[in-house]
Order: C-alpha cells, then structure tokens, then sequence
C-alpha cells in the first residue's frame, strides 16, 4: 500500500463519519470567526435553537471592518453605521454564547490570520476553518486550514464538525534555493502565474523542497496565503524545527509535558516517501524573479524586468480577451515595461504581508528615504502585537519619517471594508492578494508585490 | 433551504467579447460594500454592483439584467471559474435575491461551488463549446432552457439536451431541500466518541484555548 500525504494523515485522523455518498464529517480543532461573515449564522442557530457545541475551539476577532485610527475610540468611534452595526452584532453574539474574543483595540486583536499563529492557537496536525478565504494561510504550520461559507459556520458552531469531501493531492516541488533579494511573495506570484489562478481547483497543495524549508514561518504564511488564489482548498507545509521554534512559548503552545508529548506526534507530520501526488510542479528556487501583477488576476503576474503582455501574446482566446479587459481596466499599454509606472498609493499590510518581518523588509527600504511627492503610502500591522513589536524596534519612527502612515491593526484597504479605499482610478502597489476589479474601491488599481517592491515604489513614486 | 428539481426559465449570459466571461469573481458578483448586512435577502441591489451601474451610481442599460429581457432571467450562464475568490456567501445570497437558481459554467471555485449547494442554487458544469451555445441561444423572453436536476440535463431553446454530472449526495441533498445541520446532528453520538478519543490522544489541544 502507497504511503500518505501530509493531507492524508491530517483527513484521515479528523474523521468523524462517511456516509454512503462519499460526504464526510471532519471534526474541526479550531474555528477562528469575525464579524463579516457569522451573523447570519448566528441568527440561524438562535432560528433553529441551537447552540455553540465548542466554545472552547472558537475565536472571535473583529478585522475586517475595523477603522485603521482612533481605535481607542471604541466601536462608538465607528462612524459607518453599518460597519459599527456588524461590529456589535458580533460582540452581542460572542457575549451570549460565551467565545473568547478579541475586539477591536485589545492588543491581541487583529487580522484573524496573523492572530491565530500568533497565540499559538494554530498548530500542527490540526484542522482550522474560517469564513474567509484566506484561512489557508495557516497550513504554513501543518494544519489543514481553508475557508468556508456563511451556512458551513453556522454548521461548525453547531456541530463542530465540517461536511466535506476529500480533495486530491498537489505537490508544489521548489528545488533549489531563492535568489538573494527574491520573497515568498514573489515564489506565491510566481506559482500562480504558472499554474493559473483555477491550476489548484479540487486539490490541497503541498509545498516542497529546499526553497521551502528555508522559508520563514512569516513567508510560509505568505506563500500558504495565497493557495487559495490558485485555486487550491488549502495549502500546506510539513512542520519542521522552524515551526516548532516558532510556536514554543506563545500563549496557547501546549507547555512543559505536553510540549514533549505534542511535538513527538508533530514530527510525524510529513508525506511519506511513497506516497502518491495526483499532480506534481516543478519549480526552480533560483528562477524566481521579483514577481508583481500588471493585470486583474493574480495569475496575470510577471517578473519585475519584465514587459506588460498584448492580448495578441496568448494563444488561448479566452486569454486574450481577459488581457485585453485587463488592460483597458489597468490603463495599461501592452509591449511596455512594468518598470516606471508610477504609483499614487502605497498599502503594506493585509494577511498576506503585515507580520514583523514584511515590516522589518519595508523600514529597511524606508530608512533614510523619503515618499515621493503625491504617493500617499500606508502601514498597516497585521495585529496589535506586531504594531508594538515594530515599534519597539523603531520601525514606526523610520516609517513616519520617511513619510509613511503609521496605522493601527486591521484588513483595512485590502478589501476596502472600512474608510481605507482607493480613489477611482489611483494606482496602488499593495501587499495584499487581489487585484480584482473594485476590490480596493471602485476602478481603483491594484499591482501585488512584496512589501520590499511595495516600499521601493512609495519612495520612486514608480514601480521599480 | 429550498429544495431544488426542475427549473423551466430564461438565461442571462454573462459575456466578455461575445464570450461567456472567465474569472468572474466574489468581489465582481458582490462587492464589499454590499457585505455588510446582517441579513440573508435584500442583496441583490449589490449584484454585479459594478458592472451594472456607471461611476455616477446610474444604471448602465447594456448590462445584461439591466436589459429588460433578462430581467427576470432564472439561469446564468458565465465562463470559467465562476465564483473565484473571497468565500463570501453574500454572492449566492444575492444571486437567489435576484431570481437565479442556476448557474452555467465550464467550472467552479471551489468555496463558491459549495456556497450554492448550501443555498438551494445548482451549479451546472458543461463543456467550454457547450456554454457558448447556450449563452448564443439566451436570447431573453421566450428562449425557454430547462434544467432538470432529477434526470441531470439541461434542454436548450432549440431542443437540444445536454446531460450534465453531479455528486449524487449533493444532488440528493439539493433536491430534498436538506437541513444539513440537523441531517449532521443524527452523528451526534460519533462526535462525541470522536471527541473522547480526541481528549485521550491529543490532550494539548484540549488546552490549546
């Protein structure tokens, strides 16, 4: 018998139940929630008369919505009334089924994927889910972790388990190791760009290879982050001494005995030798170039030497004519260089890239320099915690006098849910992981990069 | 949630240069601004907001369910990778507050796919040619399709059948309207087994909170 994926072994020992269809119920160890996306599950379960069957496994942070300023202020200080509506909706339904939550201005508040690694809530082996899409950011540590639909929390709250079918296994190999200067960011972008934005649909990904293991715990959140702008339900890391470095100490990490006893178990935690991908990529560490996107799609990506591509340049029509709504939306000309496009706006933040390390990577570029005239650039750490790391190693100071905006934890303008939007029209080069049309206000566009490129372009006033 | 069988109704294509439009994500079929409701209904004034409306806020009259011919259209029919992006389920939601039970593609994101299981709206995949000739034949009115859940097969205006493949427990599930949480809670007593187990093996996580 072929061994099994690290997804196998973390389906298989979350097994509840199959029934004759092939659906399954897979209990969930961690069910991170915010106020986007729960209230309607929560007025389901008060319908239906039913509670939260785990509070324990459940919490809340409020992100999405949240202002990036005068956060002291409170809830009160909200003053989108539909915003400020969601956020006590959220607070109400936490107080009466009793979840630990996080609010707004708590030090330990923030975006829920930078939060859950961050108390150490997010571990090894288990499975997380979340209503957002990007919950697969958390497979960086070896948990199975993806994003579900409003009805499927309501699911969760009651049952605590999830009904699901298995998905098939990917395994992305990166061979080698990433140039000098080259980031997570830029392999993530890169991989899309290859495997196309539908390349992941029915299928977890398992990143490979010693490009991988040389990885941050912060740049395998990166790259895990963005999976699921592959396509992919999930994405996945095998834990190794980087991860249990990272988790040892923080407040949820299981302590003195059972610290033992749980990394015995998390080093199990690998695909076996023999065990069988349904699809295999290869991908060359030192091929990887600074990476960004010219287009709408994350898989309209090209290395930062590169030339903005013509409709005329693919070959499959449907390509064509996306490159060419792409292009009319952008106000870009194909057969030009991506380098020099000058930039209005600048956000370095979102679950992508707002932990310590995207902050350390933008002050280094910072330092010293200023933002050019008529770019308005904004930091935005990923949580309350990073905000007071960054500062107490001065990066705020370098930010601000450099001409930076020096914001407070939250989602902010990576989905523009709260006032920090673009303009329409204005140009941004963003940390974030969509360049969607509208996503960051109304014909606003959207150049993903890494917090480096991000910083470059702030102080240039151009991408380069 | 609404049980879905058969449905007899227009379509509205979704069409970029004539072609049935690849990519349509989350953000495109809802934008944010729409997400924050604390209610299920009332979304489709959000639906394709940006598509359908001009910078002024005014409605642009070329978008297809603005055209009074598809206004009361049952039936999308868009290009690849419909529903890509954010998991929001507000972009469902909408497309039922709208009237649309169904939605033509040659494939689904994944979060989205199931989104529409959860609320009572197929997802119909048939082949790239396939979508074309029927996003060609959608010509509002009295172009009549029928997509008939039970025997898996769409009926275009012109006659012509298509069958299409479906996961026999969702198609079960769609078709009885399940309550998926009750249906779920009939295993109650495999999770709590799960669990003790769970307690036994992997005491840290019992703690983890």
């Amino acid at each position: 018998m072929a061994g099994k994926t690290l997804y196998d072994k973390i389906w298989d020992s979350h097994l509840v139940h199959t029934d004759e269809s092939g659906e399954s119920l897979l209990y969930i160890d961690l069910h991170l929630i915010h106020e986007v996306t729960t209230p309607q599950a929560f007025a389901g379960l008060k319908a239906a008369g039913r509670g939260v069957r785990r509070r324990d496994l459940t919490l809340a942070v409020a992100d999405h919505n949240t202002p990036t300023e005068n956060q002291a202020a409170g809830l009160a200080g909200v003053t989108d009334p539909d915003a400020r509506n969601q956020l006590e909706t959220l607070t109400r339904n936490v107080a009466e089924y009793d979840i630990e939550y996080f609010p707004m201005g708590d030090i330990r508040n923030g975006i829920v994927h930078v939060v859950g690694p961050e108390q150490g809530r997010t571990q090894p082996g288990m499975t997380i889910v979340c209503g957002d899409s990007h919950t697969s950011t958390h497979g960086a540590f070896g948990a199975l972790a993806h994003g579900i639909g409003t009805s499927e929390v309501e699911h969760v709250l009651a049952t605590q388990t999830l009904r699901a079918r298995k998905s098939k296994n990917m395994a992305i190999q990166v061979s080698g190791s990433l140039k000098e200067g080259v980031t997570a960011k830029d392999l993530a972008l890169h991989i899309i760009s290859v495997i196309g934005t539908a390349g992941g649909t029915g299928y977890v990904m398992e990143y490979r290879g010693d490009a991988i293991r040389n990885l941050s715990m912060e740049g395998r959140m990166t790259l895990c982050n963005l999976a699921i702008e592959g396509g992919a339900r999930a994405g996945l890391v095998a834990p190794d001494e980087t991860t249990f470095e990272y988790i040892k100490g923080r407040p949820a990490a299981p302590k003195g005995g059972a610290w033992d006893v749980a990394k015995s178990f998390w080093t199990t935690l690998y695909s076996d030798d023999d065990a069988v991908f349904d699809e295999i990529v290869h991908i060359k560490g030192e091929e990887v170039e600074p990476t960004l996107t010219w287009g709408t799609s994350p898989e309209q990506a090209i290395p930062l030497s590169g030339i903005i591509p013509k409709p005329e340049d693919f070959s499959d029509p449907v390509k064509a004519a996306a490159c060419e709504r792409a292009l009319a939306y952008m106000g870009l000309e194909g057969g030009t260089p991506i380098k020099g496009t000058p930039v209005q706006r600048v956000f370095i933040g979102s679950c992508t890239n707002s932990r310590i390390e995207d902050l350390r990577a933008a002050a280094e570029v910072a330092k010293g320099n200023t933002v050019a005239e008529g770019v308005r650039a904004m930091v935005v750490p990923g949580s309350g915690l990073v905000r007071a790391q960054a500062e107490s190693e001065g990066l705020d100071e370098i930010f601000l006098e450099a001409g930076f905006e020096w914001r407070e934890p939250g989602c902010s303008m990576c989905l523009g849910m709260n006032p920090d939007t673009l303009a329409p029209g204005e140009r941004c080069a963003s940390t974030s992981n969509r360049n969607f049309e509208g996503r960051q206000g109304r014909d606003g566009r959207t150049h993903l990069m890494s917090p480096t490129l991000a910083a470059r372009a702030a102080i240039q006033g151009v991408i380069g | 949630m609404k049980a879905f069988t058969q449905l007899t109704g227009t379509a509205a294509p979704l069409l970029e240069k004539g072609k049935p439009m690849s990519n349509v994500d989350t953000d495109m079929i809802i934008p944010k601004q729409f997400l924050k409701t604390t209610e299920r209904t009332g979304l489709s004034k959000g639906l394709f907001h940006e598509l359908k409306t001009l910078s002024d806020g005014s409605s642009r009259p070329d978008f297809v369910l603005n055209r009074p011919e598809y206004a009361t259209a049952s039936i999308l029919i868009a290009g690849e990778n419909f529903g890509c992006g954010s998991s929001r389920e507000h972009a469902p939601w909408a497309l039922l507050d709208q009237g649309i039970t169904c939605v033509i593609a040659p494939s689904f994101a994944d979060i989205f796919h199931n989104n529409c299981y959860k609320n009572g709206i197929l997802p119909v995949r048939l082949p790239v040619d396939v979508c074309q000739k029927l996003a060609d034949q959608a010509g509002g009115s009295n172009h009549v399709f029928t997509v008939n859940l039970e025997a898996q097969i769409v009926t275009g205006p012109d006659g012509e059948i298509y069958a299409f493949e479906v996961d026999a427990g969702r198609k079960s599930n769609l078709m009885a309207g399940l309550d998926e949480i009750g249906s779920s809670l009939t295993a109650a007593g495999e999770i709590d087994t799960f669990e003790a187990q769970r307690r036994v093996s992997m005491p840290w996580l019992e703690k983890a909170s």
